[in-house]
């Protein structure tokens, strides 16, 4: 098939490409399998290194500039380093007509977490999510992939600070 | 390897899971479906399986989405069919001592009819389940989507059995096309046809696509077959591949679906555990697999040019189609793509006959639709209904009516590219072709309920900046016509409308949607078409008046606090980022006004009402002819 190259000989350099080769390997050389490829780095580190999608660049044999066109366009890639919490707030139709809007505005307003971007403190990052089906228990907000349903702007803020305690908490302890 | 190597065999397998079942003289299924889990089903499952756990006499399973979702956690013990709800983990015990071991039932845990007040035992008796008809959804809530020996039990695989030993692939597409199952993706080519014509194309390989990229918001039909029934979706994917002789399958699935991913590649490695998948598939010589493959975020890759491109690892951007997929799909061979609820509907097809389908629905569109029925109904969650029934009868018989009893406004079916149909348009039988003839369409199948609190602008206002964000940018009507249409709608919610933006949005709505690449581009402007359509007058209302009826939008509504209810506790002055809450002295506190609200400082953020414990703050529409209080400058600048 053509869609798969004879992949090139090579050995990783450091620990992120032994870690990238340890993930992507398998698909040496296969370019449909590139997005499942960057997938698998996001959800190692929560993010897109560059030095990571170079290395997987040249192991799937894809031009860079492929690389960064489908993470650009996929919403679930970030091209920059994440918060250490995520939070993803459903946007969907039900959440909307339920007021999830004026709980985005209270994130950033109240706690500093901008919708779409990474509170200053590095602990937050907000995400946007067209509807996780769970419409019954809407408005829906994800931290850390576990499902909060009938979220208010003082539940939300609730559990922002929690966090936070438990972060400084744990910053006191290191 | 357990390997069933012939139709014989498999039916033995059926009988043998059969009895297996039978054993258990009563079953307590807990739904897993994604509202249930999300309101502490998996605890509840937990405190049941340690009082349960290994007992002989009781069969527990977490099932898929039971529907009921405004109700969940839920359960159900049968063979009783009692039907329990909102369930907390210290229920379990109560109803392992009362239910179970003394065939009581615990009323407290029972649905309360609203109107009556009459609780409610059986689940076939609520009103909710009483006009389905479940098809598809079927098994849900009576199967462990886990265990494939479950789906045996029930028959499952009996399709596939059959197709293989005494149907041609020929005779399987002309009962597909007999049958006439129209693509429950939203687009509803008929199925039949589609696999018609990827058999006669010419090439060597030829491909099953199942598109699992349930994008629309507000809809989970998809999710909650995966979840509850995969096996159905595997099936129906194999017959696919033996009618247009496809070599390999592959399913898109979202990535936002985790539970999904879980239960759908656990089904397929019992498949192929079985043999069901593979090589010489159930000793017929057939062979087929099917591969698990993600979405990234992208509401386009459910167009299926663009999903094809995506599982190729490139961008989705949909192409022309003038070559359709059939004959140049993905890697440019011939491919049949259908959706999940299309998919979990053809070994019924095949089991019963085309003529049992015809016999459910309407003459367009037979047999049933899953809908997700969300927004401001009492009964929120999954239904599925024999096609052509009325919308009235679906969001007041099932649904319950609308929350709170207020005032129905609108229903927007078929999600971001569908259009929002008013009261005069609730006897509309619900099918593919009397949808699209009111201007909206079918969709995958998401029934957003609206109530007299919306406001129709800002809702096709959120599904034009939705499709904003999603649409890929190929083509210019959608990149740059919807950009546009959103200004002006934007300008309408501010304040800053003019009249000549109504006519202008639907010039421009109606060219996009003649001129743009795919279904995306095509369908945006449904929203903005159907709201100008039927409510015309609300816009108007925004633009001469500017008056927001449904009080949402920000420029032209103001918060006010009610003397009578209010007690003065101070929480609102509290918790306002704006100090806009102030204690009110003098005169005015002599006639029973607290506190008050300074218009001018105000800036609707909705904090004071959702913390206000009696409800005393209410929202109220700009009167005609009163201006909106202005802001002082200096005061903005502090608040930014």
């Amino acid at each position: 098939m053509d869609n798969v190259s004879q992949p090139r000989e090579m050995s990783p350099a450091n620990e992120t490409e032994q870690v990238v080769e340890e993930l992507v390997g398998q698909w040496a050389g296969d370019r449909e399998k590139l997005i499942t490829a960057m997938l698998a780095i996001q959800d190692k580190f929560n993010w897109l290194p560059p030095d990571a999608l170079d290395y997987m660049a040249r192991r799937l044999n894809v031009p860079k500039a492929q690389v960064y066109h489908i993470g650009t366009f996929y919403k679930v890639f970030s091209l920059v380093p994440r918060g250490k919490h995520m939070l993803h707030l459903c946007m969907g139709t039900a959440c909307h007509v339920r007021g999830a809007p004026l709980i985005a505005d209270a994130l950033e307003r109240e706690h500093g977490i901008p919708m779409g971007g990474t509170s200053k403190d590095g602990l937050f990052t907000l995400e946007r999510v067209n509807c996780v089906g769970a419409c019954a228990i809407g408005p829906v907000l994800l931290v850390d992939g576990k499902y909060y349903g009938g979220m208010t702007q003082n539940r939300a803020g609730a559990i922002i600070k929690r966090l936070r305690r438990q972060a400084k908490k744990e910053e006191h302890h290191a | 390897m357990r390997r069933i190597a012939s139709v014989e065999n498999l039916k033995v397998m059926q009988e043998r899971c059969r009895k297996e079942l039978e054993k258990y003289p009563m079953v307590i299924s807990i739904c897993h479906g994604m509202a249930c889990r999300a309101t502490g089903a998996v605890e509840v499952a937990n405190a049941f399986e340690k009082i349960v756990g290994g007992s002989s006499d009781i069969r527990f399973i977490r099932s898929g989405c039971q529907g009921f979702c405004e109700r969940g956690p839920l359960s159900v013990v049968r063979p009783a069919n009692v039907f329990y709800q909102m369930l907390k983990p210290k229920d379990a015990s109560e109803i392992m001592q009362k239910t179970v071991n003394k065939g009581e039932i615990v009323e407290r845990l029972l649905y309360t009819h609203p109107a009556t007040g009459d609780k409610v035992g059986k689940e076939q008796e609520l009103e909710f389940y009483a006009k389905q008809y479940r098809i598809v959804l079927e098994l849900n809530g009576h199967i462990d989507p886990f265990r494939i020996e479950d789906y045996f039990a029930y028959g499952g695989y009996s399709a596939l059995g059959k197709a293989l030993s005494e149907m041609e692939p020929e005779q399987v597409i002309e009962e597909m096309i007999e049958a006439n199952l129209r693509g429950r993706g939203g687009a509803g080519y008929p199925a039949g046809w589609k696999w018609k014509s990827c058999r006669e194309a010419p090439g060597e390989h030829r491909h099953i696509i199942c598109n699992a990229d349930e994008g629309d918001p507000g809809a989970f039909m998809d999710q909650a077959i995966l979840e509850g029934n995969p096996h159905s979706v595997i099936e129906g994917m194999i017959i696919g591949a033996f009618a247009v002789g496809g070599t390999d399958g592959y399913i898109y699935i979202r990535h936002e679906y985790p539970y999904a991913v879980k239960t759908f590649s656990n089904a397929l490695e019992q498949a192929r555990d079985y043999g069901l998948l593979g090589e010489n598939i159930l000793g017929s010589g057939f062979d087929f697999d099917i591969h698990l493959c993600f979405g990234a975020g992208a509401f386009v890759c459910g167009e299926s040019s663009a999903l094809m491109r995506s599982l190729q690892g490139q961008v989705g951007e949909p192409r022309d189609k003038f070559i359709h997929a059939t004959e140049q799909g993905y890697r440019d061979e011939p491919t049949a793509l259908n959706n999940v609820e299309t998919w979990a509907n053809v070994p019924h097809i095949i089991n019963k006959g085309a003529k049992w389908f015809r016999g459910i629905g309407t003459k367009g569109s037979p047999g049933t639709k899953v809908f997700s029925l969300v927004g401001k109904v009492k009964n929120t969650g999954l239904i599925e209904v024999p096609m052509g029934m009325t919308l009235r009868e679906i969001i007041y018989d099932i649904g319950g009516g609308i929350k709170e009893d207020k005032m129905f406004k609108a229903v927007q079916t078929g999600g971001p590219s569908g259009g929002m149909l008013p009261e005069s348009k609730l006897d509309l039988p619900v099918d593919f072709d009397e949808l699209t003839e009111a201007g909206s369409m079918m969709g995958s199948g998401g029934m957003i309920v609206m109530d007299e609190d919306t406001c129709v602008v800002d809702v096709a206002k959120y599904f034009i900046d939705f499709l904003i964000e999603e649409s890929c940018g190929k083509c210019v009507p959608c990149r740059e016509g919807l950009r546009q249409m959103s200004k002006m709608l934007h300008r309408i919610t501010d304040g800053q409308g003019k009249l000549k933006d109504i006519d202008d949005l639907e010039q421009l709505g109606k060219t996009v949607a003649a001129t743009a690449l795919c279904g995306l581009g095509k369908s945006a402007p449904n929203p903005v078409l159907s709201s100008i359509r039927y409510f015309r007058d609300e816009y108007v209302a925004h633009i001469v008046e500017r008056r927001c009826p449904g009080g949402i939008c920000k420029a032209m509504i103001s918060y006010h606090i009610v003397p009578e209810s209010c007690t003065g506790c101070g929480t609102c002055a509290k918790v306002c980022p704006y100090d806009a809450i102030h204690t009110v002295r003098g005169q005015k506190r002599k006639d029973g006004l607290l506190h008050e609200i300074d218009l001018a400082a105000c800036e609707k953020c909705g904090a004071c009402i959702e913390i206000c414990p009696e409800d005393a703050i209410i929202k109220k529409c700009r009167e005609v002819g009163v201006p909106t209080p202005e802001k002082s400058p200096a005061k903005r600048e502090s608040v930014a």
